[in-house]
């Protein structure tokens, strides 16, 4: 039976799981009927990690760590949550006053909703780092894409269903984009609403959406990322294969069992992550109308349009893009190319080297001014549309998108460093 | 089901703290009734308080604190009697006020719950909402989210900002939020002020030059019965009841974050040494 691990050395045989004197009675009896024991020997004491992972490596078990806490605090919440027009706001305020400890268990939910963007995109950076889009990861990085856009559309729907009024102001903004695809438009706004504006009936199908087919999805697309990632393995800051490099038991010289060494050290991750969580839950839960807004502790009121309408944080990068463009067909299109723009990284990258730390001048300055682009357009994304907020977010929205126009080009113009052998790593 | 950290903490205590604040609330009362008679006289022979209106006044702070416990009974106190008539706080239970401001239930049911309220009631004023809308314009806001939705700075400057205005059907207007539909309820305590405005010339978008009317200064028509400095701790007393009102489960969830906080560092300091532990023989 040649099963072949994550790390392309043979997996040790499920039997010699079963010779092992002490694997008897239940343990035993399980393992027949489940393969208990063989996946933790192939996903985890067997599937071997770089030893050189850095910070920037905490971020995927952290988000996995808040995809478990929103779908917790989620079921939670809609254990009192009454969806509806006239319900919906009253439901969430009888959560945060007369719920026992419904106030933080919805602040739970709400600050995990942000700290699920915020790991996410600090793993996606990572990503941009260290080249892990690169091949054999491009399928990696692709299912990663599809568990962002399918975030987006969660976060989207969530924010809608405590009905206060930048819920449904943001309601209107975003399904109206969908209104400048040509022909068909007007109709797809109507039958994503079910009425004629943001009603009840868009409250209700949003909710189902958010609380069933979302999260069903998000969490096979996560086993899917999972899945692929243990069959092609890690990646790491060095950007070399650890798989190239093998001792002479066929293991990679390079790796580490991911249980106990990373089990542990990303419960040390969690710990300092769950503090900076805490102080915000605790003590900063709106975090001055970033993680929740002000116009939203007023009810949804079709008569009082918000004085400024912006998107959560996570969004105002694409919403400036969408504001920088007069026309707004145009601006939803370039937002779609934003955001799908990422999908076509492994193909766009020509660098004969991975990592950013073997990369020339050109790739670094790239992903420099991407960097400071992305998180300008963050900034702008939450200031009014007006005089030189505009004229900055038409600046770096080409900034934007020239990082990946031209990286065919530099990747390939820029002078390389020589990559060592195997990764750098020293022993603490 | 309902058993709050905060609460709970209190009712251990609660007896003491009962009897402090019911003689706290006696104390105070008793304190603004000398007041409404002394007051009025001070305030009219110190005419130069006016001076103290500034210009400047977007960069007032409420500066309130949620914890200073007789301040945010007072501002019940102080809705009670002057915002309640309008205003309802929908989502708040009398009996939940009763019990986190630790007023005692005599007391409750002596100054503060409307007769035929039962305390389990929720804070509803009696205005039918119809009638309002025709007095008014529009129904006065429910204000249990107020401090939350608009921020404890602007309903500070909204209550010091009313100035007479003959051309507004209330007779007042108010610079934090011009041609508001609400009179100016509280003149017979805050006193009544004319705003002065500045002629001032500036340059438009197209460079020609335009006349606009800026904020100078208040001035003190007829006092009130407080002097400006006890109308001002009236109008923070009320702002901080509202901003309690907002979120009642504040004060508790401050406390409580501290320990939990305290918990996570201890265990993350736990986990960084099994970390190390392990990774000692990472070479």
């Amino acid at each position: 039976m040649a099963v072949k691990t994550a790390t392309g050395a043979p997996a040790p045989l499920p039997a010699d799981a079963a010779a092992a004197p002490a694997k008897k009675g239940f343990w035993a009896w399980l393992n027949k009927r489940l393969p208990v024991d063989e996946f933790i020997t192939t996903q985890m004491t067997g599937y071997l990690a770089p030893k050189n992972f850095n910070i920037w490596y905490f971020f995927g078990s952290l988000a996995l760590a808040v995809l478990v806490l929103q779908l917790l605090s989620g079921i939670y919440l809609t254990m009192f949550y009454k969806v509806g027009e006239t319900t919906s706001f009253d439901s969430v305020e009888y959560i945060m006053r007369e719920v026992s400890y419904g106030w933080l268990i919805r602040y739970l939910h709400s600050t995990g909703a942000s700290a699920f963007f915020i790991v996410v995109y600090l793993h996606m950076y990572r990503a941009l780092l260290y080249g892990s889009y690169r091949p054999p990861r491009e399928l990696l990085w692709l299912i990663g894409m599809l568990v962002y856009l399918a975030l987006m559309a969660e976060a989207f729907m969530g924010y809608v269903l405590p009905w206060g009024n930048m819920s449904f102001w943001g309601a209107q903004v975003i399904v109206n984009l969908f209104g400048t695809i040509p022909g068909i438009g007007p109709g797809l706004v109507e039958w994503i609403r079910g009425d004629y504006g943001i009603a009840d009936a868009t409250l209700n199908r949003f909710y189902a959406l958010h609380v069933a087919l979302i999260p069903l999805g998000l969490l096979l697309l996560v086993v899917l990322h999972l899945t692929a990632l243990h069959q092609v393995g890690s990646n790491n800051p060095d950007g070399v294969e650890i798989k190239e490099k093998v001792g002479p038991d066929g293991k990679p010289l390079d790796g580490i069992p991911f249980h106990p060494y990373y089990t542990v050290k990303d419960v040390f991750g969690l710990g300092v992550f769950a503090v900076l969580f805490a102080l915000v839950v605790f003590f900063v839960p709106t975090l001055g109308g970033l993680f929740l807004e002000s116009p939203n502790f007023e009810p949804a009121n079709p008569l009082s349009t918000p004085e400024h309408i912006a998107p959560v944080w996570y969004f105002t990068p694409y919403y400036a893009m969408l504001r920088a463009v007069p026309d707004q067909r145009l601006g939803a299109l370039l937002m779609l190319f934003a955001v799908s723009a990422f999908l076509f990284l492994p193909w766009l990258d020509g660098s004969p080297v991975k990592s950013i730390r073997y990369k020339g001048w050109m790739s670094r300055t790239a992903l420099a001014v991407f960097t400071v682009s992305f998180v300008a357009l963050g900034y702008l994304g939450l200031q009014p549309a007006e005089g030189l907020y505009v004229v900055l977010a038409r600046i770096f929205t080409i900034f934007y998108f020239l990082f990946f126009l031209l990286m065919p080009f530099y990747t390939r113009l820029d002078p390389v460093k020589p990559v060592p052998e195997r990764v750098t790593y020293h022993a603490h | 089901m309902r058993t709050d950290p905060g609460r709970s903490a209190r009712g251990r205590g609660g007896d003491a703290a009962a009897r402090l604040a019911c003689s706290l609330l006696t104390a105070l009362l008793t304190m603004l009734l000398a007041h409404r008679t002394a007051g009025a006289a001070e305030e009219a022979a110190d005419g130069k308080e006016a001076v103290r209106f500034g210009a400047d006044w977007r960069s007032w702070h409420a500066n309130t604190d949620v914890t200073d416990l007789p301040s945010v009974q007072r501002g019940a106190r102080n809705f009670a009697s002057f915002c309640l008539g309008c205003h309802g706080l929908k989502y708040e239970r009398w009996s939940r006020l009763a019990g986190d401001l630790t007023i005692p239930q005599d007391l409750l049911q002596k100054d503060l719950l409307p007769p035929g309220d039962k305390t389990t009631d929720y804070i509803l004023t009696t205005m039918p909402p119809k009638d309002a809308e025709n007095w008014f314009g529009k129904t006065p806001p429910d204000l249990t989210l107020m401090a939350r939705a608009r921020g404890r700075d602007y309903l500070y400057q909204f209550l010091k900002t009313f100035y007479v205005d003959p051309s507004r059907q209330t007779g007042t207007n108010n610079l934090r939020l011009p041609t508001t539909a609400m009179p100016d309820v509280l003149s017979e305590l805050g006193g009544l002020k004319r705003a002065v405005f500045r002629d001032v010339m500036t340059k438009n978008e197209g460079g020609q030059f335009t006349h606009e009317q800026v904020f100078d200064r208040f001035e003190v028509i007829a006092p009130g019965r407080l002097s400006e400095s006890e109308y001002d701790g009236f109008v923070r007393d009320t702002v901080n009841f509202l901003d309690y009102v907002s979120e009642p489960t504040q004060a508790a969830r401050r406390a409580l974050g501290v320990w939990v906080v305290l918990f996570l560092l201890v265990f993350t300091w736990l986990a960084w040494l099994v970390k190390r532990e392990y990774w000692k023989d990472v070479h």
